[in-house]
């Protein structure tokens, strides 16, 4: 396999603050990539890195076995869909589009018929001659999208690009990003703090936390064997379990799903009490002073709160990590 | 009823609390006093004498008794097409021009700066340093400039210790810019120009630059636009309304000045200057309106075509 982006010990720090730390990260090319972490994490700045806005304070960059410190932005083969999506105000759809094209040179005839391609990928052909203020939040991403793949990048780039949609419209953006990447077969690199968005996206996450990467692993593996506390707690509703409540002398995680009632042999614990989350119910249980959180098919019969009940879960399915952070 | 007392506030006694919930069910009767003055003003006095100076211009003035003939007639417009008043009016719209062409050169990198760069107390300081000008007496400034271009001047003076005084001489040599001294020269009237009302083109730029977020000038850098070329399709085109609205600034005001032309410069009229002296000593009023007529169908056509040129779509 092909590396895409790889970083060796890169920091990037503003003043004293280390936005990122130590960074070694590889990225496949053709790869659906996942930068997941908390706001300040340092998430955005490895995606500027590679975008070229920001430059390594420390280490070494390259894309595509080429070295790209000092390279500026515009002569890196790489695109970016911002947050806000950034569309040029003063130009139509069909001249935002085409605009990387126009800056390289290509006769106005041709550069319209590509971008003109580039929105019909994503699905709002015939929308050229608006302005972005014309169009929805939803149309405005797909137009930032084609602006981006219509120069052909080796890799995109997407800052949190569903960030500003309701939730029915992420979702659909969500599958839509995913097949477009698997037809195109571009390397995408993809910034969100929305962990059901890498999970279902990508290929591989990178969890990121304080400037530095805490795991990095296909959606199972994080979501499964989490490494550290804080990847558990970020990633999914996972029950982090202090060494005294395991017995096993260390941090540990159990998703919630993995909880079931039993009759005799179980743990005692207290229902406190549950939520109704549609096709499921979650239930909070206090199991001598440890919070726990479980999930029922909401079709399934449910103790009333307060009442005393013994939970179980399979040996397997607790998870151990090796890092008590 | 101590339910009732307890949702709805007591509230003011008396008229003036009356008045306010009248004010708050009506809010148009409240605008319309608010508006009410200020409205007056611009419409009776401001408006009311413009319009009886543009009906000034249709009148025409009597060569032999020199009073005022109040037939209408655009006999005194036929008169601004003289040859010696067309060049009053040709002199003054290309001074406007060069200046406020010159003034957008000057202003745009500090403007540039001031919304990109400059933060907390540089921001302060360049609001300060930009306003500061503005704060001290026009005339005195314009004084200032002649002593400071004149031929004893610290100008001068300065040129001669680079030993550049050749340089100025051969520039002042040269025909229409040149003159005697700068301070006598239309290169002197325009640097006087360009000096007092570029705040008025750097605020409108700036606030204009502000306005254009970061991420679209990384953007185009992004899609492979070189910094110049960000310039051109990005940056300039967002920042347009805000030069044009400068332009208006020092286009309009250099066109109705009368007094920097008369201190520097080369003492051929400016229409301000002739607005002056047609309507004081000549007693010529008709003249003297059409004269100012002409700044406001400049500046009418002015903003039209820059409609027309998409200037304000980024509005």
């Amino acid at each position: 396999m092909t590396i895409a982006v790889s970083f060796t010990a890169v920091s990037r720090h503003f003043g004293s603050v280390k936005a990122v730390d130590r960074v070694d990260l590889e990225i496949g090319e053709g790869e659906f990539f996942a930068m997941l972490g908390p706001s300040g994490s340092g998430k955005t700045t490895c995606l500027r890195l590679i975008a070229g806005f920001e430059q390594p304070t420390a280490g070494h960059i390259e894309i595509f076995g080429e070295t790209v410190e000092g390279v500026p932005p515009y002569r890196r083969n790489v695109n970016t869909v911002f947050q806000d999506y950034a569309l040029f105000p003063h130009l139509t759809i069909v001249d935002n589009v085409a605009y990387g094209l126009m800056v390289r040179g290509i006769a106005k005839a041709e550069r319209y018929r590509m971008a003109e391609e580039a929105l019909a990928l994503v699905e709002l052909p015939g929308f050229g001659n608006r302005r972005p203020s014309q169009l929805s939040g939803g149309q405005r991403q797909r137009v930032a999208l084609a602006r981006a793949l219509v120069n052909k990048p080796k890799v995109l780039l997407l800052d949190e690009p569903l960030g500003a949609l309701d939730l029915k419209l992420r979702e659909q953006m969500q599958e839509e990003i995913k097949s477009l990447q698997k037809a195109l077969g571009i390397t995408f690199v993809f910034v969100t703090h929305d962990q059901g968005e890498a999970l279902s996206m990508a290929d591989r996450i990178a969890v990121f936390n304080q400037g530095r990467i805490m795991q990095v692993g296909s959606p199972e593996e994080i979501y499964r064997q989490p490494s550290s506390r804080f990847v558990a707690d970020f990633v999914g509703a996972s029950n982090v379990l202090p060494p005294d409540f395991t017995g096993a002398g260390r941090w540990a995680s159990l998703r919630p799903e993995a909880i079931r009632f039993t009759k005799s042999g179980g743990r005692p614990a207290r229902v406190v009490s549950h939520s109704f989350l549609g096709g499921q119910t979650r239930v909070a249980l206090d199991a001598g002073g440890q919070r726990l959180h479980m999930l029922l098919p909401s079709a399934d019969s449910r103790p009333d709160d307060g009442s005393d009940v013994q939970i179980a879960w399979s040996d397997g399915d607790l998870h151990l990590m090796d890092d008590g952070k | 009823m101590t339910a009732r007392t307890a949702v709805i506030g007591a509230g003011r006694a008396g008229i003036a609390g009356r008045l306010s919930d009248i004010f708050w069910r009506n809010p148009r009767i409240m605008l319309a006093l608010l508006l009410a003055p200020p409205l007056l003003w611009l419409g009776v006095i401001y408006l009311g004498s413009l319009f009886a100076l543009l009906i000034q211009s249709f009148f025409s003035i009597d060569e032999f008794s020199g009073l005022i003939n109040h037939e209408p007639t655009l006999k005194t417009y036929r008169e601004l097409l003289v040859p010696a008043n067309l060049d009053i009016i040709i002199r003054t719209v290309s001074m406007a021009a060069m200046v406020t062409v010159g003034a957008a050169i000057v202003a745009f990198p500090i403007a540039y700066y001031a919304a990109r760069y400059a933060t907390g107390r540089w921001k302060a300081l360049f609001y300060l340093g930009i306003m500061l000008p503005l704060w001290s007496s026009y005339l005195v400034k314009v004084y200032a400039w002649k002593l400071i271009l004149a031929k004893e001047g610290i100008f001068n003076w300065l040129i001669g210790k680079l030993h550049l005084t050749w340089l100025l001489e051969a520039y002042l040599q040269m025909p229409l810019i040149g003159g005697n001294s700068l301070s006598v020269s239309y290169t002197g009237t325009f640097l006087v120009f360009l000096y007092v009302w570029l705040p008025f083109m750097i605020l409108p730029v700036q606030a204009a630059l502000e306005r254009v977020p970061g991420t679209l000038i990384e953007a185009s850098y992004d899609l492979g636009a070189s910094p110049r070329q960000t310039l051109r399709n990005v940056i300039l085109p967002l920042a347009l309304p805000g030069i044009i609205a400068g332009s208006i600034f020092t286009f309009s005001l250099t066109l109705g000045d009368y007094i920097i032309p008369q201190i520097i410069g080369s003492s051929r009229l400016f229409i301000g200057q002739a607005v002056y002296a047609h309507q004081g000593t000549a007693g010529n009023i008709p003249l003297a309106a059409a004269f100012t007529v002409v700044p406001v169908v400049i500046m009418g056509f002015y903003l039209w075509t820059a409609k027309r040129m998409g200037a304000f779509d980024a509005l």
